[in-house]
């Protein structure tokens, strides 16, 4: 998984069936010390996140899948968590 | 699932057996600001995407799942067509 910020929302009417009714939002992945970590990304969001919260977010289909609810849903990005807070033990 | 736009279309007569039919569509990965992310690609297309539109897709198998029971050999297919975006 990776931390990511909810960065945005997406509205498409027009979608794939198994959308229906689930929650698409903009994440960014994150490095350690919160730098952009490639580009953006949409994510089904499972949790109830809102923009700006920092979220953990996995990025493999059967289990975007599994956190959507549905099966063969055409997804490969989920929210499965909202990120309290992250603890860096200093032995790097 | 990414952002992207359409930006053109494939014709390939001779293909797998499994992709006739399929509308094959050239998109280019885009970020929440609208700017490029990664080099354009192909995907199927499962909602009648059309030029120019801004839409998302998802990768790996799940892009042939649209298809199912049919498993067209594909790793990029679009399954929504975007109204709009914010970025707050």
């Amino acid at each position: 998984m990776l931390i990511a910020r909810v960065v945005g929302n997406v509205v498409a009417t027009q979608k794939h069936r198994k959308f229906e009714g689930a929650k698409l939002m903009l994440v960014q992945p994150l490095n350690l010390d919160e730098t952009p970590r490639g580009g953006t990304l949409l994510a089904v969001d499972g949790v109830g996140a809102g923009v700006s919260e920092k979220v953990l977010i996995v990025l493999e289909g059967r289990a975007a899948g599994e956190a959507l609810g549905r099966k063969a849903a055409p997804v490969d990005a989920a929210i499965v968590g909202i990120v309290d807070s992250v603890d860096l033990y200093a032995i790097l | 699932m990414q952002l992207a736009r359409v930006i053109g279309e494939v014709v390939a007569t001779r293909k797998d057996e499994n992709l006739t039919g399929l509308a094959l569509l050239l998109v280019q990965p885009l970020n929440a600001d609208r700017q490029p992310a990664g080099r354009p690609l192909v995907a199927v297309d499962a909602v009648g995407a059309g030029r120019g539109e801004y839409v998302f897709f998802v990768r790996g198998k799940e892009a042939s799942f649209p298809y199912y029971p049919a498993e067209p050999p594909v790793d990029a297919g679009i399954v929504g067509i975007v109204d709009h975006w914010d970025v707050g």
